[in-house]
């Protein structure tokens, strides 16, 4: 079965080089160690059985689109897509540059064959956004614990949610990997870069780790898809998903928004409700 | 130990320069008392205010800060302060979760007019702060 969906992903690949509809196509290719893929770019019709698709596949093809001009044939499943309408939506690609090759996801697994927990909590495993679809779409159901880590954090005391803090981002590395990684993080100049003013000093102190994070955190308010790319990313595997999920939260209880539905909802910072909840403001 | 019992906060207002600007100045043309621990930065508009600020201020080593703006509906450039109540609502929430006392970080709507509910905002937020003692997390020692 899973042959089946690369054998189709192949066939459009090629097609659609050859009839010139697309410049490049992105997809994955098999990795240079068992049990991994990696992304890949192919310009050449004659290329296409490269593509393939399997369980590995769970990089975040979206972040390679933005300021692209060429036009691109990409693969997709679910988080990629809803990735793809951030990007469309914050005009960081045109929605007519792109063929989309969905691909329904069943959840993907990490080296040690355990799926992904953000996976296992998925609510979109079918592609929202897509030009062809590839294979049967797959059932989905909505999570009721889906936020259950979050809010048990929640619960903590002050002193030990900042204990906790401290401890996972002291081992950062500044490799800053969770920035590039991120298909949204698709600033020219991140604010970690800036010199005027220099929001965050260069080396490893730990205040300089927590304000880079929480800058980059907060950055993802109504961008955040949950797709892990982050915590693929890091090398020193700090648990990011207990922060960036409770932005995604915040953006549903307090905006009533999911991102990357569709193109032609606002983000929710770039638009306001006269009723929004404004019980923490004198 | 007497320098302990000494402490007295610092505490950085942003203010909006329509309203709670004027509003500070109000209360201080009316001879209104309160507490002098505030240090007064003038922001063009509550929806000028980077939520990195605030982030900023505490690594600088205030023990709390203030945002003050236009009341929802009067603000001078007609939405700014309804964008801002969005950014607020995320940035306020995203720092309790992480830890940062609820008493450090205040934010209110004051109208340049209201230079008694200015002194009282302050003197609320500065017996808040008090409470909580100096800040320590997320200050740079340098």
């Amino acid at each position: 079965m899973k042959d089946m969906r690369a054998k189709k992903i192949q066939d459009i690949a090629r097609k659609l080089l050859k009839e010139k509809k697309v410049d490049i196509v992105i997809g994955f290719e098999k990795g240079t160690l068992p049990s991994s893929a990696t992304p890949c770019f192919i310009r050449n019709p004659d290329q296409t059985d490269r593509l393939i698709w399997n369980s590995f596949c769970g990089n975040n093809l979206a972040n390679y689109l933005p300021k692209r001009k060429d036009k691109i044939g990409i693969v997709a499943k679910g988080c990629d897509s809803r990735s793809i309408v951030v990007l469309i939506q914050e005009k960081q690609i045109k929605r007519e540059q792109l063929y989309i090759i969905g691909v329904p996801c069943e959840g993907m697994i990490n080296k040690n064959n355990a799926p992904h927990d953000y996976c296992l909590i998925c609510e979109h495993k079918n592609p929202v956004i897509y030009d062809v679809l590839v294979g049967e779409k797959v059932k989905e159901s909505k999570k009721k614990d889906k936020y259950k880590e979050v809010e048990k954090f929640e619960k903590k005391s002050a002193s030990d949610k900042w204990k906790y803090l401290e401890s996972e981002l002291s081992k950062c590395i500044r490799c800053n990997a969770c920035r590039n990684a991120c298909p949204t993080c698709y600033c020219k100049e991140c604010f970690i870069d800036q010199e005027k003013p220099r929001w965050v000093g260069t080396t490893n102190n730990l205040s300089d780790i927590i304000f880079f994070h929480l800058g980059r955190i907060f950055h993802q308010a109504g961008r955040c898809t949950d797709c892990g790319a982050c915590v693929r990313a890091c090398p020193m595997n700090i648990d990011f998903r207990q922060f960036t999920q409770k932005i995604t939260k915040d953006a549903k209880t307090l905006f009533d928004y999911e991102t990357g539905l569709d193109i032609d909802i606002k983000p929710p910072f770039t638009t306001f409700k006269e009723d929004d909840k404004q019980d923490f403001i004198k | 130990m007497n320098k302990v019992n000494n402490w007295q906060p610092k505490i950085i207002a942003f203010l909006c320069n329509w309203c709670s600007y004027a509003g500070a100045d109000l209360a201080g043309i009316s001879r209104l008392q309160y507490p002098p621990n505030v240090r007064v930065i003038r922001v063009p508009c509550s929806g000028r205010m980077n939520p990195l600020y605030i982030i900023k201020a505490l690594q600088h080593g205030v023990d709390g800060v203030l945002v003050s703006g236009c009341h929802p509906g009067d603000c001078h450039y007609i939405t700014g302060n309804y964008h801002a109540r969005r950014k607020f609502a995320i940035i306020n929430s995203l720092l309790q979760y992480v830890g940062i006392e609820p008493g450090r970080i205040h934010f209110s709507w004051v109208s340049a007019s209201e230079g008694g509910k200015f002194a009282e905002v302050i003197r609320t937020v500065t017996e808040d702060v008090k409470k909580l003692g100096p800040a320590k997390k997320l200050v740079k020692e340098i």
